[in-house]
């Protein structure tokens, strides 16, 4: 057991720096000068001078050589030295700071919301397959991972906010302020950000499900004269729980990779939004940092999903 | 002897794409208390699914179409497949052990959890009662260190042991009936033996009967007392065991001893095999479904329907117009 | 007394044998959804090509005066701003679409694929260096990844493609990868081995063409994938901007128009969604009429 966790600790290690080295050295694939790009606007408009420029950039260690540049770099990752927004002025890590813990609170609304109705659908149609449980679940989650979020996003914005005056339809209030308005406002944008991901999970858990039911073992379970509730709860789930688990990993980066639409959509100032504006104001500092961010978390999720394995199936316990 | 259960024209059939199948067509026995009897055919010929038949444990595609199962009086057939009734019989009446050791086992719950579950459900024992009685069972099938051994998973044992397992686990709530579906197939042949003395001493000490289903006529010939041959989802001979091996009478049954090699014969004389292949069993044709295969046909056997049971000696029963007296 | 015969007759025949394709057409075409998502995939195609012929008026250039209508009898689905009829712009729209698709799953299908194989096959360091920067790819949502490329080669419906393609290599590349090392261990590649087959003809003539099933299936489900974060990019206005007719494009213009006129933002993600949901029952069917067995994998 031991050994598998650690084999698997040193599997995440190296891929984390295979990311910093792609994300690094994609930014210098960018045409023209990198010490231009960073300073942005004011050095493009041409306001400094030459002198200036060469000497920001010793300041900037750009006339080093690059892997002497990555080193610096990673360096500073590692002391939690994410760069200085050129759009913001800012320290990236204080961007996210800010930003961070409200993305994370519609993600993880939507992961259980993911996890919870996703899981129980699948369930359902597995259990009570052929029958119109399993058709009308079954047709409900292939039509869910075919909706564009933005599209969605805009739908209920249209219904819910504009028509019925139901539910606000922008914005983001901590639940410390206002606990009621702000549930208010995360209702359309969870519901968004959980759909593609809900009707995955319903389907891979409908699969996995049928495939643990035509076991032996359930063969077994079914002949001690045990009831149903207990085939399926204990006898079936604990072993289709592995590959439902292992959507948890793929449920992470789909929150972030919805959070760009739907934070833009709702106008929510969290992570998503920020890659945003960063991309149109060219800010790639707040891009470089914010894609290594959101690749460590989604990397650090597999990792614990995978140590998760050992507590599910004891066969990868004790080797 | 009074009788346990009673199967009466049972007929399971399956849907396929290519047609219907029915793999069970018209079974009907009998199995008494104390004692051992043994069901005997090739693969396909429909000796498991009657078995499961029996306990309604049969899932789509295929169903039971047809038959009564006479167990204690009533017709368990009719009770829901998956109702209370039914499920009250299942593990405490009538257990059932099965073929694959390797895959019949829960591989994420303890041996524990798995035995310990049927005494709670069907013995209603507490926890603590049930884990010493698991231990308890787990020794009298020769798990050694059972103590220790309960906390274990599935993968921790061998084949051997998990049949073993197996066979704790099914007569752990005393019931009437063992059916061992070929409960020692995937086995290598000193576990067979040691399983076999393993299921006798079992059943007899919890006073149950047993069921083998084999293809192996070496298997049911020491330990069973009557044997049941299948074919084709019928059953085409019945008798004792020393009827059946002593004086065959089904062609089928008569090739089939032809093809075990014995010790005591003469040396030289030669295997012989059963020529052809065992029939498809989509869109049977009425004849005897042995005939294409059979050495003592004759000309009713094309223009009748398959025969029906009729005795040749007492309880001695064959399904065949010829005369198959060996002329020895 | 019975005749004792040495001879055993002819048994009845088995069904009779059906061939492959047969088979495979009859299971692929057994659902009525399948068929369903065909003839959309149909009309798709049919659209792209014919989009001249078939489109009532210029997707480009609008007529100012006829800006923002409902729909009615002359625009069908109305107008936008600029006076371009929906309808039009969506007819066009299949042309971006499919061309970002298919040239999409396409490159990545070939560069994936290759990957896989060397990695599967090989195994050792080249296995271990390529199956590890393929993991880290993956640690990218496709959308961010595509945005992090997007905000380096810029804009435009060539560096969607680019961006999209290298973002899907990783899922081709692993599935080929499982493949390849399963494959490869059977029987008739040692037999091949033995007669002294070289490693491109046992990777080419063998398991390439048993591997090409699920290959056509996982192609087939992130056609839907990609077109859907197409349109998110153009949405977001990465991807193909306007005058250009890109579906998720449309759906960003409708956005200021929402209260008036639902129906400039409204018909677009309908058709995405259609062609999306088409193209995912397409490759269920494919899945089950190929091998059924892929059906929690894929």
């Amino acid at each position: 057991m031991t050994a598998y966790i650690i084999r698997r600790l040193l599997m995440a290690l190296v891929i984390i720096v295979i990311v910093t080295l792609i994300v690094f050295f994609a930014m210098r694939l960018l045409p023209g000068d990198p010490l231009i790009i960073f300073l942005g606007q004011q050095a493009s408009s041409g306001s400094i001078s030459q002198e200036q420029l060469e000497s920001l950039r010793v300041e900037y260690g750009l006339d080093k050589p690059i892997m002497v540049q990555y080193g610096n770099w990673a360096w500073g990752l590692l002391h939690g030295n994410l760069g200085t927004s050129i759009y913001y002025h800012e320290n990236v890590g204080v961007l996210m700071k800010d930003r961070f813990p409200i993305t994370l609170h519609l993600g993880v609304l939507a992961l259980i919301l993911n996890i919870v109705v996703g899981v129980l659908m699948g369930l359902a149609a597995a259990i009570r397959r052929g029958t119109w449980i399993d058709a009308v679940s079954t047709f409900l989650a292939n039509i869910g991972v075919c909706i564009p979020i933005f599209w969605l996003g805009l739908l209920l914005i249209y219904f819910f906010g504009l028509q019925l005056h139901w539910l606000p339809i922008y914005g983001y209030t901590s639940p410390f302020e206002d606990f009621w308005y702000g549930s208010r406002q995360l209702i359309m944008p969870v519901f968004c950000m959980a759909i593609t991901g809900l009707s995955t999970t319903a389907r891979l858990t409908r699969s996995a499900m049928l495939e643990v039911t035509r076991q032996d073992y359930i063969r077994t379970a079914w002949s001690k004269g045990l009831r149903e509730r207990t085939v399926i709860m204990k006898h079936a789930l604990k072993n289709g729980l592995i590959p439902i688990v292992t959507v948890l990993g793929m449920g992470i980066g789909m929150v972030f990779a919805g959070s760009v639409i739907i934070e833009t959509i709702f106008a929510i100032p969290g992570v998503g939004r920020l890659l945003v504006t960063s991309l149109f104001a060219q800010d790639y500092v707040v891009i470089q940092s914010g894609t290594l961010v959101i690749s460590m978390i989604v990397i650090l999720t597999n990792l614990l999903v995978e140590i998760s394995y050992v507590w599910l199936d004891p066969r990868i316990r004790y080797g | 002897m009074t009788e346990l259960l009673r199967v009466n024209n049972l007929v399971t059939q399956f849907k396929t794409e290519s047609g219907v199948v029915r793999a069970v067509d018209g079974v009907s026995y009998y199995i008494d208390e104390l004692e051992i009897v043994g069901l005997v055919g090739e693969s396909g010929c429909g000796k498991s699914v009657s078995q499961l038949s029996t306990m309604q444990l049969i899932s789509a595609p295929g169903e039971i179409a047809g038959g009564e199962v006479m167990f204690e009086g009533q017709n368990i057939l009719q009770y829901e497949a998956n109702g209370p009734r039914m499920r009250a019989i299942r593990g405490a009446k009538i257990a059932m052990i099965f073929q694959e050791p390797m895959t019949s086992l829960n591989p994420v719950l303890t041996i524990g959890q798995q035995l310990t579950e049927m005494l709670v459900l069907h013995m209603k024992m507490n926890d603590d009662a049930a884990r010493k009685r698991a231990i308890e069972l787990m020794g009298m099938v020769g798990i050694p260190a059972a103590a220790s051994r309960i906390d274990d998973y599935p993968h921790h044992f061998s084949g051997g042991m998990r049949q073993r397992v197996m066979i704790a686990m099914a007569l752990s709530c005393n019931p009437r009936i063992l059916i061992a579906d070929e409960p020692t197939t995937a086995l290598d042949v000193t576990t067979q033996a040691q399983l076999l003395e393993l299921m006798k001493e079992m059943v007899q000490h919890f006073r149950a009967s047993l069921v083998i289903v084999t293809h192996n006529l070496g298997v049911v010939a020491r330990y069973a007392q009557r044997i049941y041959i299948m074919y084709a989802g019928r059953i085409v001979e019945s008798g004792t065991t020393k009827e059946i091996f002593g004086t065959p009478r089904h062609p089928y049954t008569m090739g089939l001893l032809k093809c075990i090699p014995r010790l005591d014969e003469e040396e030289g004389r030669k295997l012989v095999p059963i020529e052809g292949l065992p029939p498809n069993l989509i869109n049977m044709p009425a004849t005897c479904a042995f005939l294409p295969r059979c050495h003592y046909r004759i000309d009713k056997c094309y223009k009748e329907p398959w025969p029906e049971l009729a005795t040749v000696n007492g309880n001695h029963f064959t399904r065949c117009y010829a005369d198959t007296k060996e002329k020895k | 007394m019975a005749e004792k015969n040495t001879d055993t007759k002819e048994f009845s025949e088995a069904p009779p044998r059906v061939s492959e394709w047969r088979r495979f057409w009859r299971v692929f075409l057994q659902r009525r959804i399948v068929i369903f998502g065909l003839v959309v995939f149909a009309l798709l195609v049919i659209s792209a090509i014919f989009a001249n012929v078939l489109a009532p008026y210029d997707p480009y250039r609008g007529n100012m005066a006829d800006s923002l209508q409902q729909p009615n009898k002359t625009y069908w689905l109305g107008t936008d701003i600029q006076g371009r009829d929906t309808l039009t712009r969506l007819i066009f729209g299949t042309r971006t679409a499919l061309a970002v698709g298919f040239i999409t799953v396409g490159v990545a299908a070939v560069i994936g694929t290759t990957l896989g194989m060397i990695a599967g096959f090989f195994g050792g360091v080249a296995s271990a260096v390529i199956m590890r920067v393929m993991d880290a790819l993956m640690s990218f949502p496709m959308l961010i990844l595509a945005m992090l490329l997007a905000a380096i080669l810029g804009g435009g419906i060539q560096n969607v493609i680019i961006a999209l393609s290298i973002a899907s290599v990783p899922g081709n590349a692993r599935v080929m990868n499982g493949l390849a090392l399963s494959l490869k261990e059977n029987d008739y590649i040692l037999a091949e081995r033995s007669m002294g087959s070289s490693n491109r003809r046992v990777m080419l003539g063998h398991i390439l063409p048993n591997a090409l099933p699920p290959i056509i299936v996982l192609v087939t489900l992130q056609l839907g994938g990609i077109i859907m974060a197409e349109a998110g990019l153009s949405f977001l206005g990465i991807g193909i901007k306007p005058p250009g007719a890109a579906w998720g494009a449309m759906v960003n213009d409708g956005y200021r128009y929402l209260l008036t006129n639902p129906i400039l933002s409204f018909a677009p993600g309908i058709a995405i969604m259609l062609v999306v949901f088409a193209f995912n029952m397409v490759g269920d069917g494919l899945r089950d009429a190929l091998d059924p067995r892929l059906r929690g994998v894929l």
